[in-house]
């Protein structure tokens, strides 16, 4: 993975924040500095309270960065927008919608016409194996299906990134395992720069090209893996479980620091 | 009833009713008609014991026959349906007035804290009025005419869909507002396609609360100086001592209320079809 030939696509530049608490502020984020290369995924690894997840909403531009600022394309994040699909941890899908309809939300925003857009999403809900339920609402779906939903939905509107907020986090180990086999085959079609978070050392080494390990509050960037493994992971193999040792006796530390 | 007091808990009752939602739908028919075909056996029995054993005046509790009976001579007279019309009418314009207002100004101060600030300490300190003490001041304003009864539903029902609306669209998740944002909506696609269905549900609880309630005002309102309306027909049984007129036009509007509830929830069960597990 020739990373540094490939042109940046996120550049978190001096982003920190401070949420104010009780009036007293309390330091979420120290100056964080990262780039994001076009195509990469990569996965935000931390305990609880780490501020992956506030670095990810400044990314998304949901919340403002107390200091610095995050560039996309070179443009500087003022406010959400659709080149930056989010997936959240509650999946967050319209449930007075039908499972097309939110998966063709994003494109119907943009004015796309009914055929192409329903071309679009039943696209993007075959990728995920949900054609079959296309018109149901997603209060009839399990969690996994409805974060099927949520990716489809991310996919269809067609963004250059893709933020996902602990995506896989409230599901049960086997869904989540299924999940990471298909968000894994669909990036290897899709090709979007991902920024993951995520509190699974073995979801950010199966996922992952690179493995940003955070400290514990105030967040910072601890270490960086480089994970050099192929493109299709096998969770047994000896250097997968080589880098999950090395990344838990660096994040060991951390969690230790939680719990004092 | 202690006027809106008791609305503020009214709003579950309305959801499921005193029933709940446990019975299947054949047999729950079949409960209600029972009661309520019971509930006319008892009303006959009551009344027929008292003209049998003569223990009061017949004439103040007359059996459901008698009151079926006057029912049919206002109507054969003509009498009825320029009532039913004339309350009708109030209701369908006061009320339409008063969840135009109250949605509009709701979905504003739901949406916009300058707004919110600036509506609820007015709305706060006229809630508490029972509106039922502000119908002289309206006849006082308006005088006696229609306007100071369509205009006093229009402000008895403004109170509770205005509250409605505002915590409707308050207690929308934010993460569906950033879900569509991501998704590229702009504010005006953001209010039509988010934050209008996820504020439905409430609002139309707010609805029905609205219309029960100006079928409660309009009455009192028709008590004072009107010449039509089921209201009016009550105040002139009284005046002239027509229990069966009373007990008619009580009745009726009863059914007018319930017949507007159900309306309301026909329309729920189409426009909230996503609510309902299948």
């Amino acid at each position: 993975m020739d990373r540094a030939a490939r042109a940046s696509k996120i550049q978190i530049q001096g982003v920190s924040r401070v949420f104010g608490v009780a009036g007293r502020p309390a330091p979420a984020l120290e100056p964080v500095d990262l780039e994001i290369a076009d195509r990469e995924l990569v996965c935000l690894l931390g305990p609880s309270g780490c501020g992956k997840s506030t670095l990810l909403n400044i990314v998304a531009g949901f919340i403002p960065p107390t200091a610095g600022q995050v560039l996309v394309n070179g443009v500087p994040v003022t406010a959400p927008g659709a080149d930056r699909g989010v997936v959240f941890q509650e999946y967050v899908l319209f449930p007075w919608l039908t499972v097309s309809q939110n998966v063709e939300f994003g494109p119907s925003l943009r004015g796309m016409a009914a055929p192409e857009r329903r071309a679009r999403g039943r696209r993007y809900l075959e990728l995920v194996g949900l054609a079959d339920h296309a018109e149901k609402y997603p209060g009839q779906l399990s969690g996994g299906m409805k974060q099927r939903v949520a990716i489809a939905r991310a996919l269809a509107n067609d963004p250059a990134i893709i933020l996902m907020d602990e995506p896989f986090g409230a599901l049960d180990a086997q869904t989540r395992e299924v999940l990471q086999d298909e968000l894994s085959r669909i990036q290897r079609v899709e090709h979007k720069t991902i920024v993951f978070v995520t509190h699974s050392i073995r979801e950010a080494v199966y996922l992952a090209d690179r493995v940003i390990v955070m400290t514990s509050a105030p967040g910072r960037i601890k270490q960086v893996f480089e994970i050099d493994l192929p493109e299709v992971r096998d969770r047994f193999a000896p250097e997968f479980t080589r880098y999950e040792s090395e990344i838990t006796r660096v994040l060991k530390d951390e969690v230790a620091k939680v719990h004092v | 009833m202690a006027g809106m007091s008791l609305l503020s808990s009214m709003p579950e009752l309305m959801q499921t009713g005193l029933r709940g939602q446990s019975i299947a739908p054949g047999r729950a028919r079949a409960l209600r008609l029972g009661a309520v075909l019971g509930f006319l056996a008892l009303w006959s029995l009551v009344s027929g014991v008292v003209v049998v054993f003569g223990l009061f005046n017949p004439i103040f509790l007359p059996g459901p026959w008698v009151v079926i009976g006057a029912l049919g001579e206002m109507a054969s007279k003509g009498h009825l349906w320029p009532n039913v019309r004339a309350t009708l009418e109030r209701v369908a314009v006061g009320f339409s007035a008063g969840a135009g207002l109250a949605i509009g100004l709701g979905l504003l101060a739901g949406q916009i804290r300058l707004v919110r600030n600036v509506l609820e300490p007015v709305v706060e300190l006229l809630r508490p009025i029972p509106p039922l003490a502000m119908l002289p001041l309206f006849i006082v304003w308006v005088g006696i005419g229609e306007g100071s009864k369509v205009g006093f539903i229009t402000y008895a029902t403004f109170f509770p869909m205005f509250l409605t609306t505002v915590h409707a669209v308050r207690q929308i998740d934010p993460l569906l507002v950033r879900a569509a944002r991501s998704l590229g909506a702009r504010p005006v696609a953001l209010f039509r396609r988010v934050i209008l269905p996820a504020a439905l549900p409430e609002i139309l609880t707010g609805i029905r609360l609205g219309l029960a309630l100006s079928f409660f005002v309009i009455v009192i309102a028709e008590f004072i100086g009107a010449e039509h309306g089921l209201g009016y027909l009550i105040n002139d049984g009284r005046n002239f001592f027509l229990v069966p007129q009373m007990l008619a036009a009580a009745i009726l509007l009863g059914l007018l209320g319930y017949g507007g509830n159900a309306l309301v929830r026909a329309l729920e069960r189409r426009v909230l079809r996503w609510q309902q597990p299948s």
